[in-house]
């Protein structure tokens, strides 16, 4: 039977705060626009986003966007490219004010403005006294604005395709990107939607880690579909563990929490982060904490009966500031440790958190690779926005509340581009049979029936493997077995069997195709790291301990296609202000 | 320990039935971390779930005789031999998997966005903190489906009853000092069924994950219709 094919002027491969922005730019203006999700739009991972979005509002402290620049290239580690950070820091305060007009129910303070809470990496001035800009609704920031998002989408009726699981992009013969094939998760029946221009807003790579703040569906599908398509990923290595996961669980604990005072301490109930970060303390930028941690744990400062962690501490907040400000992470700790923070210290791990590297895009947020006349021609039709790509605005270490603004900013900018792009590209391309077949084949290859290993069995053994040959400190001994091991575990998944043929909601499936994302940004992931011989940002290479602007201030660029790395340079000029230039980075 | 959950395939099964699954328990061990355990033995076993920490809404279910979300229930507060369901009164599309499209087509029926009449300011539009403080206990809504699938009046007229989720939201909004459309909302809920086949069973408020209050929330639109029409 012939594969149905469905045809709309824009496909939007995720629901999550990036694709719903980009949906509702588009659906507002009348275009055909189809939202492709593997689950329902308020269960995308938005949704766990917690402390808030930066914006320099100056509600509270005074504050303009060229400091958040400043703040967010030093965060960075100066591997940002600052044309794209002076663009989403302009942009942060009309789309903090937009969100709230669409109904985000953000705290507020006396005067009736946005409540601003202090976060990790902000100050005042080009690096003085700590600033406050992340504007918050509690700690519950991403759940109102992914269901504030999807609301606004329900009114300007967006066709949504909710559990339907994009299985890869189609691309021309000209490799223009033309659609994808998609597979009905409840009927098991493959659909081909048809566009004259796709975005993949599909989130991150999590899911690559073992242990992990990210949800199940983290897998790193944009990436891995872009990677197929013949796009590298870039600086891959840049993987961000956040300070606060609760010690061997991995549930995400606010960097909020600190910026509302709370602190860390030692096995000795030591405050060790002045050791560390003198000035900024609890607040230095999440590479500096997560590493100070690690350090304070390896020397033997670590708490418990194991010595495998340190204590968040909040109980001399009050009740009131850590029920009213914190009232999620109050939920977590009852239901996952049984204590109250407000009167007991939270264990906490640096846990895998957050993919800077992904898909290289413009500030418009066009897909562009390597190609005839240089490192960043666009590639016709295709757009990225969110976690999944890299535009970069994060560089070597993205600071807390610019994930947030990251996703509405460029969702926005594709649909902006999109836009554009449909009106000067007013026809779809003709598809042929011929260029549907890749992605067909790979959903054939998983109904090999036998025996084998199992998806659930290999994916366990690559979430391990990461976890120990690409964790907070790096080396390359360490990194050069972890590629050889997970040579291994590539070419046995050739082997991995389902037992599952089924068609209707055979998750089973799903978790197959999964997994060959997740081995594909496994490898962009430990390929780039072993690279790169330099330590920035959250890439800490102990045989290499130093920034290196020399040689490696320059973006890594990972193909799929023989596992070859390239690199292109960093854009350092901004739009209209002067470049910032490395300099030492100290908290 | 002992874990029973419900089967049904409709490309194999004429009729569902219930299966027994040996789990080892770990402390601290949460239901869904027991049910991945299952669907490791048996890969055919399926069920929705993503965040594991109760912010995503995927993972509701019938466990023990009451719904509830596997991620946040632990397994050591549950009776054993642990009995696991899908939601009560929907369509089964596969073991635990159930169809919500009435649920959510109820949800989107109640206008659950933000209305502006007035043109925008250039910055927020103000709210005093006691203003926003109203939305607590409204906004936190996970649309997990808990409390609708638990009440006898949803389960009798799903496509004429929004149902308890629906209406927290339709509150959520009416209660938003922002919003401009109080008359209009409280008009599209006229009638016998939408709003008015709530029968204060409050077994949504005996469910809800996140500690919110549906039935009070349906008594606070009914005020409020009656305060609008003397």
């Amino acid at each position: 039977m012939p594969i149905p094919h469905r045809k709309f002027d824009a496909l939007i491969i995720g629901a999550g705060g990036a694709g719903l922005n980009a949906a509702l730019r588009l659906a507002s203006a009348d275009l055909r626009v189809a939202v492709v999700s593997k689950v329902f739009p308020t269960r995308s991972h938005t949704v766990a986003a917690q402390g808030g979005v930066n914006a320099a509002l100056a509600n509270v402290l005074p504050d303009n966007w060229h400091w958040h620049m400043f703040d967010t290239v030093k965060g960075s580690d100066y591997l940002g490219d600052q044309d794209a950070i002076e663009y989403m820091c302009r942009e942060a305060i009309p789309t903090v004010y937009e969100l709230e007009h669409a109904g985000v129910p953000f705290s507020r303070l006396d005067n009736g403005k946005i409540y601003q809470r202090a976060f990790g990496g902000q100050s005042q001035d080009f690096g003085g006294d700590q600033a406050a800009r992340t504007c918050a609704a509690a700690d519950r920031t991403g759940h109102a604005i992914l269901h504030t998002l999807y609301q606004q989408n329900v009114r300007a009726r967006t066709h949504f395709f909710d559990e339907y699981f994009a299985v890869d992009l189609i691309r021309d013969e000209e490799g223009v990107a033309i659609g994808a094939l998609t597979l009905d998760i409840e009927t098991g029946e493959p659909l081909v939607i048809e566009a004259k221009s796709t975005l993949l807003a599909t989130g991150g790579n999590g899911q690559v880690f073992r242990t992990t703040t990210n949800a199940f569906i983290n897998t790193g599908d944009g990436m891995a579909m872009a990677l197929r398509a013949g796009v590298p990923l870039q600086d891959m290595e840049f993987y961000q563990f956040h300070p606060t996961g609760v010690a061997g669980k991995g549930m995400l604990i606010t960097e909020g929490a600190r910026g509302e005072g709370g602190f860390l301490v030692n096995a000795d109930g030591e405050r060790f982060m002045e050791r560390y970060a003198p000035r900024a303390l609890d607040l230095a930028s999440r590479d500096v904490v997560s590493r100070s941690m690690v350090t304070e744990i390896r020397e033997g400062r670590g708490c418990g009966p194991n010595k495998d962690h340190v204590l968040l501490k909040l109980d001399h907040l009050g009740a009131d500031v850590v029920h009213h400000r914190l009232p999620g992470i109050s939920d977590i700790c009852r239901v996952f440790l049984g204590i109250d923070p407000a009167k007991d210290a939270i264990p906490v791990f640096p846990t895998a958190h957050y993919a800077m590297g992904g898909i290289p895009t413009d500030r418009n947020a066009r897909v562009v690779a390597p190609a005839r006349h240089g490192p960043e021609e666009v590639v016709p039709g295709l757009y990225a926005a969110g976690e999944c790509a890299c535009v970069s605005v994060h560089g070597a270490n993205r600071l807390g509340g610019n994930s947030l603004l990251d996703i509405l900013v460029f969702g926005r900018a594709a649909g902006t581009d999109i836009l554009r792009y449909v009106a000067e590209n007013p026809n779809h391309r003709p598809m042929r049979d011929a260029d549907i077949e890749p992605a067909l084949a790979r959903l054939q290859r998983w109904e090999r029936t036998g025996d084998g290993d199992s998806v659930h069995a290999v994916k366990a053994e690559l979430r391990k493997l990461m976890e120990d040959h690409c964790g907070v400190f790096r080396d390359h001994e360490t990194m050069a077995a972890g590629v050889e091991k997970l040579n291994a575990l590539r070419a046995r998944v050739e082997d991995v069997r389902l037992q599952d043929h089924s068609k209707v909601f055979n998750t089973a499936r799903i978790e197959a195709l999964e997994l060959d994302n997740l081995v594909d940004v496994g490898m962009a992931t430990l390929m780039s790291a072993l690279h790169r011989e330099e330590s920035r940002g959250a890439h800490s290479r102990v045989d290499f301990p130093e920034r290196d602007d020399e040689r490696w201030m320059r973006h890594s660029l990972y193909a799929r296609d023989g596992d070859r790395m390239d690199f292109k340079p960093v854009r350092t000029k901004p739009l209209t202000v002067e470049s910032f230039p490395p300099k030492a980075r100290v908290y | 320990m002992k874990i029973s959950v419900y089967r049904y395939h409709p490309e194999t099964d004429t009729k569902p039935r219930m299966q027994t699954f040996e789990v080892e328990e770990r402390p601290g061990m949460m239901l869904r971390e027991a049910l991945l355990e299952i669907k490791a033995q048996d890969e055919t076993f399926a069920f929705r779930h993503s965040c594991g920490e109760g912010v995503c809404g995927s993972d509701g279910m019938n466990v023990n005789g009451k719904n509830m979300l596997a991620c946040v229930t632990l397994v050591a507060d549950l009776k054993q031999p642990i009995e696991v369901r899908p939601f009560p009164g929907r369509p089964v599309i596969r073991d635990l998997v159930v169809d919500m499209t009435q649920f959510y087509e109820q949800y989107r029926n109640v206008q659950p966005y933000l209305v502006r009449k007035d043109p925008l300011p250039e910055q927020e539009i103000l709210q005093s903190p006691e203003e926003r403080d109203k939305l607590d206990g409204l906004y936190e809504c996970i649309l997990c489906g808990c409390c609708s699938t638990a009440c006898p009046s949803f389960w009798w007229n799903p496509d004429k009853f929004h149902g308890p989720a629906a209406l927290l939201q339709s509150w959520r909004f009416l209660a938003d000092s922002r919003d401009q459309a109080t008359d209009e909302r409280l008009d599209a809920l006229e009638g016998p069924y939408k709003l008015f086949r709530c029968h204060t069973i409050m077994n949504c408020v005996e469910v809800c994950p996140k500690g919110l209050n549906p039935t009070k929330a349906i008594g606070q639109i009914k005020d409020l219709m009656l305060e609008k029409s003397v």
